[in-house]
């Protein structure tokens, strides 16, 4: 689904990413971890171009997007991304938001685009927020609406960019049974995120950034239990 | 200050408010077009759109409207050989001017928006104009309007200038005013009276209206 080789990235003097090579199969979910500043959220920023990598190759689902004649809206539709900040568009009702980008993007009706949006609130558990506006839901509640304004676009990968960090502790719960509900149903997610339960419970594998690089990955229970490399060791130490 | 004169000529000047309120509407409706394609522009990636929107915004806001408009009427068919004509070409160096000052308005308001907005709508596959169009500018009205009604208000009293072309706007009848009667300071007190009124009327509509805007909430 997604094949990463020698992927760099650098703002200016700063080298961000030093070489990313990384796969993900189909239905499978990887969670990237790491101390801030590694570039987790920079690697998944160019997954979808929203940064241009300075070099390196990105292939999804086969599509190499560095090719010249690679239309990226037209990637964009396939790959959902959440943002730490949700993002949701504050002049829009919950179904806007939805629906804005089928109509728009994918020119489906709109009472097809209204029942689709319908079917997701109830599936994140918001079925009777449709009509409100971003600014009347809490922060969990407006992650959920982001997660379904993604989904509309029937993505066949998902990137989630630290989806709980900005949220009170009592709202990430409800998120993340969001999230976990989906990779039950097989979609393929790479997920930045500092939740180790969610990451050891959910994750197919686990990879760990440090300093632009990935420096060890594996399976959840290999990975928590016998991490192989030094500086995995003082980073888990650090945080479970 | 002679009342008697005052209220003589008083319906000769009203009689000009009504081609300074035509000038001001118009060319504020052509700016908030123009300045909208103008403003995109100077956001453009694309250097060759860019620079000269930046280099016309410099030049209208660094150089005095009086110089443009006769940079219009007389300096323009000087150049391309036609006949002027002045309502026409105060207009265009009303709107013109205008544009520039639009421009940066909505500039600032679309600059003002998050770029999560834009990241969140291109990463939905919309490319950047459906962002702009469903996303961005939408957010941005509600930011330019109180800024915009300021820029009306501004066009409204430097609508005067387009007397020095002789069109008879309040100003040139205030002038005609006060050749006539040889009371200059009743004439053209008496129109700075009727300007007040009108910019203070305007900017208390624009008051409400921002009121308004506050009190839906969502800026």
């Amino acid at each position: 689904m997604v094949e990463v080789k020698q992927l760099h990235k650098s703002f200016g003097d700063l080298h961000v990413l030093r070489g990313i090579d990384l796969e993900v199969k189909k239905g499978e979910v990887v969670v990237i971890i790491g101390p801030s500043g590694s570039g987790k959220s920079t690697f998944l920023r160019c997954i979808n171009h929203l940064e241009q990598p300075s070099s390196g190759e990105i292939h999804i689902g086969g599509v190499n997007l560095d090719d010249g004649s690679v239309d990226i809206n037209l990637i964009r539709q396939s790959v959902g991304m959440v943002f730490q900040q949700f993002n949701l568009f504050p002049h829009l009702t919950v179904l806007q938001n939805i629906c804005l980008a089928p109509v728009k993007v994918l020119n489906m009706p709109q009472a097809d685009a209204e029942e689709l949006a319908r079917e997701l609130l109830r599936k994140v558990g918001l079925a009777d927020k449709e009509s409100s506006y971003p600014h009347q839901l809490s922060g969990g509640q407006q992650q959920r609406v982001a997660i379904a304004r993604a989904l509309a676009m029937k993505p066949k990968l998902m990137l989630f960019d630290e989806p709980t960090s900005a949220l009170d502790p009592e709202m990430i719960g409800e998120v993340l049974m969001v999230m976990r509900e989906l990779a039950l149903d097989g979609m393929t997610m790479l997920v930045v995120s500092h939740e180790m339960g969610f990451a050891r419970e959910v994750a197919d594998r686990i990879v760990l950034m440090d300093e632009g690089l990935i420096i060890e990955e594996g399976e959840p229970a290999e990975f928590f239990s016998n991490p192989k490399h030094e500086r995995t060791k003082a980073f888990l130490s650090k945080i479970l | 200050m002679d009342l008697s004169v005052v209220a003589r000529y008083f319906p000769f000047l009203v009689r000009g408010v009504g081609i300074t309120i035509e000038f001001t509407f118009i060319s504020f409706l052509l700016a908030i077009v123009l300045g909208l394609v103008i403003a995109l522009g100077r956001i453009s990636e694309n250097r060759f759109i860019r620079i000269p929107c930046q280099i016309y915004i410099d030049f209208i806001r660094g150089t005095p409207l009086l110089a443009q408009i006769y940079l219009v009427h007389f300096g323009l068919p000087q150049i391309f050989g036609y006949k002027p004509v002045g309502f026409v070409d105060a207009l265009i160096a009303l709107t013109l001017n205008s544009s520039a000052y639009m421009a940066e308005i909505y500039r600032s308001g679309i600059e003002s928006i998050e770029a999560g907005q834009m990241e969140a709508a291109r990463s939905l596959g919309m490319t950047y104009g459906q962002a702009m169009r469903y996303v961005i500018l939408p957010q941005t009205i509600r930011r330019v309007i109180p800024p915009m009604g300021n820029e009306f208000i501004t066009l409204l009293k430097e609508s005067s200038l387009v007397s020095v072309i002789g069109m008879e706007d309040l100003m040139m009848r205030a002038k005609m005013m006060a050749g006539r009667s040889f009371r200059p300071f009743e004439a053209y007190f008496t129109a700075a009276l009727i300007y007040l009124a009108m910019t203070f009327t305007f900017s208390r509509l624009l008051g409400r209206v921002e009121g308004r805007l506050k009190a839906s909430g969502r800026s």
